[in-house]
């Protein structure tokens, strides 16, 4: 079997003339927590779907625990956990109802796992799915999704509109029951901490494409900022994400510098520093123009 | 014990090399001492609500330094202090704080005496040692 969970290959979407997806590819190795991160309406929903074989792509193809997607047999599927965005439930369902009858689907139904979880979240059984919190919604789809003990888990902004308690909740879940272990998690998300506590590897998808796909410790690693006296004219440099006006210097985001690069910056004046990864991701989603190397594809961002 | 991790997101550095450092700085200042036992990286990565993986690498890095070792089945505990490396590469590792703590005390008016001072009342307090000396 392969070791890779989840394989794109150019996977593109329109809707009407609008291109949600575009030339996608990627693959998340067995065991990886790999986050999918972008702006609203990049196109994450829509990539996650493809994947799942919930949504035909127009071009491209992908294959999920090395079955295509469009044609993943009902065995694989119990094997892929999913909970979509919003963390819709039925909401005439009870919190027991809904164990019930999601564990009639999957012959791995681990009722330990989905208590521990449901308790870890403070959810009572005969409380109705319509009257719960967010967060309490959020606690339930994630162990309706984790009691069969998924090789896969796709989970599409999980934290979506949670309280810091409930996020945290679903953070602690994730690596209590899939931290570690072979299990493959995808997900998306906008929060930067989170990405920074559970990730192996990030995703980013700018206006439909693909623009960085790393290692998260090998992306701050190889992204640097460097700040040059503004009245310098526009440097050209290879792996350059942004470049952004601040008072009186430049600032730039550049990947991967190379020797040849880096040096003409210093020695131009410029400061150079390390950046978060909050900055690393804002600076590919801010970024405008041509595409440019990054460290997307990179070998030294495999695992 | 009072050794106590904590990491902070938001940072340029990783969460791997926060963990990394702490554990150097507990064994330097002897709050760590020889046999005592840090949690599993399963435990430590549920306590700082981190990816195990993370763990896994900080433990990595400090058991190829030397800091740490791993018993099958026991633990992983702080390891006996033994020089792994060349004082050439002592040095090495010493200069960019050293680097920093002088363009400091430069900057903020310091003198050598000053600072040689400061520096003895640190070792006192952080390693135990007297006078600075090894």
């Amino acid at each position: 079997m392969s070791d890779y969970v989840i394989q794109a290959n150019g996977l593109t979407r329109y809707f009407g003339q609008k291109c949600a997806v575009d030339q996608v590819s990627f693959r998340i190795p067995r065991g990886c927590i790999a986050a999918l991160l972008g702006r609203n309406g990049s196109g994450k929903t829509t990539l996650m779907r493809m994947l799942l074989g919930m949504l035909e792509p127009t071009r491209g193809s992908s294959t999920i625990l090395g079955h295509q997607s469009l044609a993943i047999p009902p065995e694989a599927r119990g094997r892929i956990g999913y909970v979509a965005e919003g963390h819709p439930l039925y909401p005439w369902m009870t919190v027991g109802q809904l164990a019930a009858h999601q564990s009639r689907f999957y012959p791995t139904w681990n009722n330990t796992v989905y208590r521990s979880i449901v308790d870890h979240f403070q959810l009572n059984d005969s409380t109705r799915a319509g009257s719960l919190s967010r967060g309490q919604r959020a606690g339930v789809a994630l162990a309706l999704a984790l009691a069969p003990e998924p090789e896969l888990l796709v989970l599409d902004d999980p934290s979506l509109g949670l309280d810091p308690v409930a996020r945290r909740a679903i953070l602690e879940v994730i690596i209590n029951v899939c931290g570690g272990g072979d299990r493959t998690i995808l997900l998306s998300t906008h929060e930067m901490q989170d990405v920074e506590r559970i990730a192996d590897r990030v995703l980013i998808l700018d206006q439909s494409q693909l623009v960085a796909d790393a290692e998260k410790d090998y992306l701050l690693s190889h992204v640097q900022e460097f700040i040059i006296d503004n009245t310098k004219q526009n440097p050209d440099i290879r792996g350059l994400v942004s470049t952004r006006n601040q008072g009186n210097s430049l600032h730039l985001i550049v990947a991967n510098a190379d020797e040849a690069g880096a040096g003409a910056l210093l020695a131009a004046g410029a400061q150079q520093s390390d950046v978060t990864l909050e900055d690393a991701v804002i600076a590919y989603l801010s970024r405008r123009g041509s595409a440019l190397a990054g460290p997307a594809g990179q070998e030294g961002g495999a695992a | 014990m009072a050794f106590d991790l904590r990491i902070s997101t938001g940072s340029s550095t990783p969460i791997f090399r926060q963990i990394i450092d702490q554990v150097r700085l507990a064994v330097a200042t002897a709050r760590l001492k020889e046999g005592d036992a840090l949690a599993s990286v399963r435990a430590l990565a549920e306590q700082l609500v981190v990816n195990p993986n993370t763990v896994a690498k900080a433990y990595a890095e400090l058991a190829r330094d030397g800091v740490i070792a791993t018993h099958q089945g026991k633990g992983v505990f702080i390891a006996a202090r033994r020089p792994i490396y060349t004082s050439a590469e002592r040095l090495r590792r010493l200069e960019p704080a050293l680097d920093d703590l002088v363009r400091e005390a430069i900057a903020l008016g310091f003198s050598t005496d000053d600072v040689q001072k400061l520096v003895q009342t640190h070792f006192r307090k952080m390693a135990g040692r007297k006078d600075g000396e090894s």
